[in-house]
């Protein structure tokens, strides 16, 4: 391979006001991921290039770094696949405090993983003989989730995380999907009480930053998105995103004898969105009498699709749809 | 060329704007149009976080009513494109699946999606279907001085397993047909971020804050607008832009266009022939000096 431009993050908190990119030039041997050649860097070009590694087998997670500004394990990438026109950029993962070159603080990713309480909470009312059993069908509902090497890959470039630290973060909701699904968990209702809340699952936007940098099978939006279902169909719809979830299937659909349009009913579904909460219907009014005064609103009477009542059969066998879609 | 147009809602609703600058364009290029008044909604990945088979299914009938037509669908919004191409990809993968969803529909609608049809948004038939040199050809109005920031939208980029982009990481579609106008495109760090248009609702503060740090970001590196494939990220950096300044403390007043009416623009359209006058931000001075 020929020379490549790496273009390093250093930062020293003693001597640095902001972290500044220091290029180092290197021919990786073939085959060579980013990590070795971090390695390579680190051995004969400056010994106080600061990074994690350990397992260089992308089973323990440490060694997540943002190559050209994208979160990936270093030692799961092939130094090739990430030089673009000569160069490849390293830098430190995001949403998390720098401590020193390509080294974070991962305290925030620690503590959101925390708040969904990752460990089994046995149902003791069960009585079990020997081992808790599980079936392999089971099993399978939890074993994307239990893939994840909590590498903070997710957490670095969540689009929520970066305006909203209080959120829970894909890696805790994943987290959290395999505990809610595991039938040998007593608490399935209670963390799922707790999801729901603010910061939560439904604050996720699906912007889907966390399932494309995950390296494993654990894909978190996948995760958010079985936990959004598993409280839609237990029932738990008292926020505004799962009132939001019921606007959608309400004006596609239909409810209550009414026949939806077979499209969103852009006036229906805000209101809807916010339940009984008047100051939330009176948020609405700004941009509502704003998009009037343009003729932006939506039409009053809702556009109705032809052949509507195919659509609206669909909805009327939700419920069979879901059962059938679980398999 | 002829394509079976998905209008989504946004074009039927808040954002008509679109649809009108989506004809213009369409005609000026000769590219024929027959809307699909028999499609649903695509759910959004809403109707997903409720019923997966249920979401799928229901897009598999749109796909099915455009094979019956003979024709392949021609998306306008980013999410729609994202939503419809992601069941698609899902409903092939699977035969297993493909078997449920197909039994579904069969049942409730009397279709059956064969797996042929090919669904494109019209930013991919631009370019793919088109071409860019014929395009250039047909552009009227050079967009000459103006600085454009793209904006992908999430749908159109990520998970990459269901973008049709090819480096969905560094993508060049919307800079290429930028330049190809005779505009300027702005690179910025935000153009491939979230609007948080789908929180919107839950978490407005969230979700207005992701907008506004994308404006704020075109803005830095000099834009004199903002264009979008999706009609969504539109309306979140559009109408709710007063409530953004508010947030960000700053006046912004960046005008954010759909795709086609840029695209119109340069074909000869006028400001109020895409209907900007129907946007809360409404064209600054650049944008009136560009397209006269």
């Amino acid at each position: 391979m020929a020379e490549v431009r790496f273009l390093v993050s250093k930062y020293n908190s003693e001597t640095d006001a902001k972290p500044r990119l220091q290029e180092f030039r290197l021919d990786p041997p073939q085959g060579a991921t980013l990590l070795d050649c971090l390695n390579l860097i680190k051995w004969k070009l400056d010994g106080t290039l600061s990074f994690r590694m350990s397992c260089r087998s992308a089973i323990c997670g440490s060694c997540a770094v943002r190559v050209n500004g994208h979160a990936r394990l270093a030692c799961k990438t092939q130094a090739a696949d990430a030089v673009i026109d000569g160069r490849v950029t390293i830098e430190p993962l995001g949403n998390m405090t720098l401590i020193r070159d390509l080294v974070v603080d991962l305290e925030p990713f620690w503590a959101s993983v925390e708040k969904v309480r990752p460990w089994l909470v046995p149902d003791d009312s069960k009585k079990y003989e020997r081992e808790r059993l599980q079936s392999h069908h089971d099993q399978l509902k939890i074993d994307a989730a239990s893939t994840c090497i909590m590498c903070a890959s997710c957490f670095s470039d969540c689009n929520v995380m970066e305006v909203d630290p209080k959120f829970l973060g894909p890696a805790a909701l994943a987290k959290a999907q395999r505990f809610v699904f595991d039938t040998r968990d007593a608490e399935k209702w209670d963390r799922l009480e707790l999801l729901g809340q603010i910061h939560g699952m439904w604050d996720c936007t699906h912007c889907a930053e966390c399932s494309t940098r995950c390296p494993t099978d654990a894909k978190p939006l996948e995760r958010i998105t079985e936990l959004r279902r598993a409280a839609m169909a237990a029932g738990m719809t008292d926020n505004n995103a799962a009132r939001h979830v019921l606007g959608f299937r309400e004006s596609i659909g239909g409810f209550k004898g009414i026949g939806g349009s077979g499209m969103l009913n852009e006036n229906y579904l805000p209101v809807r969105s916010m339940g009984l909460s008047i100051g939330g219907i009176l948020s609405l009014i700004p941009v509502g009498l704003r998009m009037f005064a343009r003729k932006k609103n939506p039409p009053l009477i809702p556009h109705v699709i032809e052949k509507v009542g195919e659509v609206r059969k669909m909805f009327r066998r939700f419920d069979e749809y879901n059962k059938e879609g679980e398999k | 060329m002829r394509y079976a147009l998905y209008t989504g809602c946004v074009a039927k609703g808040a954002g008509r704007e679109l649809l009108t600058a989506t004809t213009y364009a369409a005609e000026r290029l000769g590219i024929q149009l027959n809307e699909m008044k028999d499609a649903s909604c695509c759910g959004a990945g809403v109707v997903d976080d409720d019923n997966r088979l249920l979401a799928d299914s229901m897009n598999a009938r749109t796909f099915s009513l455009a094979e019956a037509s003979g024709l392949d669908i021609m998306t306008i919004c980013g999410t729609c494109q994202g939503v419809m191409r992601a069941a698609q990809k899902k409903i092939d993968g699977n035969p297993d699946y493909k078997a449920r969803v197909n039994a579904a529909l069969l049942k409730d609608t009397g279709r059956v999606y064969a797996g042929k049809v090919k669904i494109k948004h019209f930013y991919q038939i631009i370019h793919e279907d088109y071409g860019l040199e014929n395009l250039a050809a047909r552009v009227t109005v050079k967009l000459a001085g103006l600085k454009v920031a793209p904006f992908y939208g999430c749908y159109v980029l990520r998970p990459h397993e269901y973008s049709d982009v090819k480096v969905p990481d560094r993508p060049d579609y919307l800079e290429k047909f930028i330049e190809t106008l005779g505009a300027t495109p702005v690179d910025y760090p935000e153009k491939l971020k979230c609007c948080g248009f789908p929180i919107l609702m839950s978490n407005k503060t969230n979700s207005l804050q992701l907008s506004g740090n994308a404006i704020l970001g075109a803005i830095k590196a000099g834009a004199d607008c903002i264009v979008t494939p999706c009609p969504l990220c539109q309306l979140n950096m559009d109408s709710y832009q007063p409530e953004i300044e508010a947030i960000l403390e700053r006046k912004l007043g960046l005008p954010i266009l759909h795709y086609p009416q840029l695209l119109a623009l340069a074909l000869g359209a006028t400001l109020d022939d895409v209907k900007t006058n129907t946007h809360i931000v409404r064209p600054n001075k650049a944008l009136h000096e560009a397209s006269d």
